[in-house]
């Protein structure tokens, strides 16, 4: 008898399992539900690679593969990459040459400002958090809650003040004003959920750290950072799907060189009065799904971890 | 912060003097800062002032840090920079405008007037307004129990599927994450294509089942399911992903007695898993109802607010913004935010409770 899990017990069909494993007869059932649950996503990468005539066709078409002959000819059609290139470059007056949309720069603003306002929201936020955790002022809760409130308004009720502060000092249309202002809308999520996570550390190992003369700096440092760092990667996934995504301050706030992604979406779909632009929409929402749903793919087990780790063990 | 405290550093060092020109003297530099910041918003442009009164709270900023650090301050020390940015881009803007709900004032006219609480009792009282502002209140009180409710279950049930490990896990939770990273502009204009009812592919599909002209949207009740339903389609995967991080915490050899003694699913999961889910399932309802409340987007989208299907929150963008009612906004926006602090308080009241009895 040959001895260690045969080839059926290694690709998943396993005779005795732990209670916290199922099989393939599980992927199975969530694969359906999955694909089911992904289907409207589907439908907009699909319409993103169909030429432009076949967007409102009658009946809809479905996909751009028969799947040996599954699916009738008439929901399927012939896939292109034209769209893709008419984000960056289209043309825009009947009859006219081709001119750049200045995509490529919206893409840039939103990677750097989505970017750099969650990591500054994620370096002033788990300073605050551990702060708050650790040296509790008068009146922490109070602090704390007010950090929350500041999440409960709409915000259109911020934003007037916020764009006659804005007008007056001239950060209207700048980096610098969108960037602080979407640090100051993470900060709230961001420290909320890293004081969680300080909270959940035991404090032994830094007292012990405390006694041996390591200062108050060298304890966050090498003690408490690195048993955060899931809750760190969980913080910025979050914060970055939040941020990558707003589209109201940054319609009003961003200038013509600033403008994020969402904006200009609106704007390009929406222009002309010929009514949506269904592929070029499709396009552009492919496109921008595309880095925060790698960056989300690649951190996903520090985000079930994380999450975990900071809210459930008391 | 490079800087470190030895141990021999004195623990309680006394204040200096008023007046000595010292590092960690932040009362000299408080009333310094002040007295400089309010001569330079009355004598210079609001530009060039700005920059001033900055530069003063900069120096400020480090009399105060200086002193903390000094004095061993620490908490003070880390939460600050975090406040600062707060206090300039959140809550003095709330306070602005909590200001400006007592006068009347509209932003594309120059005069304003000062007139108590005369917004608060236009917005509560009046026959016009009023009944508008309680008629959107009444609206989005539906649409968070039905949204939150709605994404509560689906979430859960979801989180449920994907509790254990199992093959391809990883690329198929992926898969039911995505909808959360739309952008709401393109899934909310999809939305309108998929209930379109000439192209659609609701229509095409009801048509085919049901014969005649399937049109969702043409009442009250199909157009608030259309937006429920997009709305709990995108958000689910929030809900889920906190339970699941719940459920994958329990620790497995609580399952394993479990199963040893014979426990009934039922029992186990009241017993073992729902204490581990339960502080979880409460951090997710208590965001996805603020959330909720502010529910504008989809509802511009997909209907602007016909079919009886305004919510507080777009009446507010309404008034503040396309008719610049400013002042009249922000009022009904203290109200609102009045009623989600006293249902919040409420809430984390209700969740303390239950864990101080377990």
């Amino acid at each position: 008898m040959a001895s260690g899990p045969s080839i059926w017990e290694r690709i998943g069909f396993r005779r005795s399992r732990g209670v916290a494993e199922a099989g393939w007869g599980r992927t199975l059932v969530v694969a359906g539900v999955s694909l089911v649950y992904f289907l409207p996503v589907l439908f907009i990468i699909f319409t993103a690679i169909k030429p432009q005539e076949l967007a409102l066709s009658v009946p809809p078409t479905l996909s751009p593969t028969s799947l040996f002959g599954l699916i009738p000819d008439r929901f399927v059609f012939t896939p292109t990459l034209e769209n893709f290139g008419s984000v960056f470059s289209r043309v825009m007056t009947a009859g006219g040459l081709p001119e750049a949309t200045g995509f490529d720069r919206f893409f840039f603003n939103s990677i750097v400002i989505a970017t750099v306002s969650v990591l500054l929201a994620l370096v002033l936020g788990t300073l605050a958090a551990y702060g708050f955790s650790r040296y509790p002022l008068k009146g922490n809760d109070t602090y704390l809650f007010i950090i929350l409130t500041t999440r409960m308004l709409p915000a259109i009720v911020v934003i007037i003040p916020v764009i006659l502060m804005f007008r007056a000092v001239g950060l209207s249309g700048s980096y610098s004003g969108i960037i602080l202002l979407y640090t100051a809308f993470n900060l709230a999520f961001t420290i909320w959920m890293m004081k969680s996570f300080f909270d959940e550390l035991s404090t032994d190992v830094e007292d012990a750290a405390r006694i041996d003369g390591s200062s108050e700096a060298r304890v966050f440092r090498k003690i408490c950072l690195p048993q955060v760092v899931a809750g760190l990667a969980a913080t910025f996934v979050f914060g970055l799907i939040l941020t990558w995504n707003e589209f109201l301050f940054a319609l009003l706030l961003t200038g013509p060189d600033t403008r994020t992604v969402p904006v200009a979406m609106n704007q390009a779909v929406s222009s002309g009065g010929r009514g949506t632009d269904w592929t070029l929409l499709a396009a552009i929402e492919t496109l921008f799904l595309i880095p925060v749903f790698l960056v989300t793919f690649f951190l996903q087990e520090h985000l079930l971890r994380g999450v975990t780790f900071g809210t459930v063990r008391k | 912060m490079s800087v470190t405290p030895t141990m021999s550093a004195p623990t309680a060092r006394t204040s200096p003097a008023f007046l000595a020109a010292s590092a960690d003297n932040w009362r000299l530099a408080l009333v310094l800062g002040v007295a400089v910041s309010a001569a330079a918003a009355a004598a210079l442009p609001a530009a060039v002032a700005f920059w001033i009164v900055g530069a003063m709270a900069a120096l400020v900023a480090v009399a105060f840090a200086v002193n903390a650090y000094r004095r061993r301050y620490y908490g003070g020390l880390l939460v600050a920079p975090a406040i600062a940015v707060l206090f300039t881009m959140n809550i003095f803007p709330l306070l602005w405008s909590l200001g400006l709900s007592f006068f009347a004032y509209q932003s594309n006219q120059q005069s304003i007037r000062f007139v108590g609480l005369g917004n608060y009792i236009k917005v509560l009282t009046n026959d016009i307004a009023a009944a508008d502002n309680w008629h959107a209140l009444t609206n989005t009180a539906m649409f968070v129990v039905l949204t939150v409710t709605a994404q509560m279950v689906v979430g859960f049930l979801l989180a449920m599927l994907f509790a254990k490990q199992f093959p391809l896990r990883k690329y198929l939770l992926i898969l039911v994450l995505t909808p959360m990273m739309l952008s709401v502009v393109a899934s909310g204009v999809f939305f309108t294509y998929y209930y379109d009812p000439t192209f659609g592919i609701l229509s095409y599909v009801m048509n085919g089942i049901a014969g005649g002209q399937f049109i969702l949207m043409d009442n009250k009740a199909g157009a608030v399911a259309g937006i429920v339903f997009a709305d709990a389609w995108m958000w689910s995967p929030f809900v889920m992903l906190l339970v699941l991080a719940g459920l994958v915490s329990v620790p497995k050899y609580l399952y394993e007695a479990a199963a040893i003694d014979r426990v009934s699913a039922w029992r186990r999961f009241w017993t073992i898993t729902f204490p581990y889910i339960r502080g979880l399932l409460m951090l997710a309802l208590l965001f996805r109802t603020i959330e909720a409340f502010k529910l504008a987007d989809l509802v511009i989208l997909l209907t602007k607010g016909g079919n009886d299907t305004m919510t507080i929150s777009y009446h507010l963008i309404r008034i503040a913004n396309e008719q610049n009612k400013t002042s009249e906004g922000a009022a009904i926006s203290y109200v609102m935010l009045f009623m989600v602090i006293v249902l919040t308080n409420l809430y984390l009241y209700l969740a303390n409770r239950r864990n101080r009895e377990s």
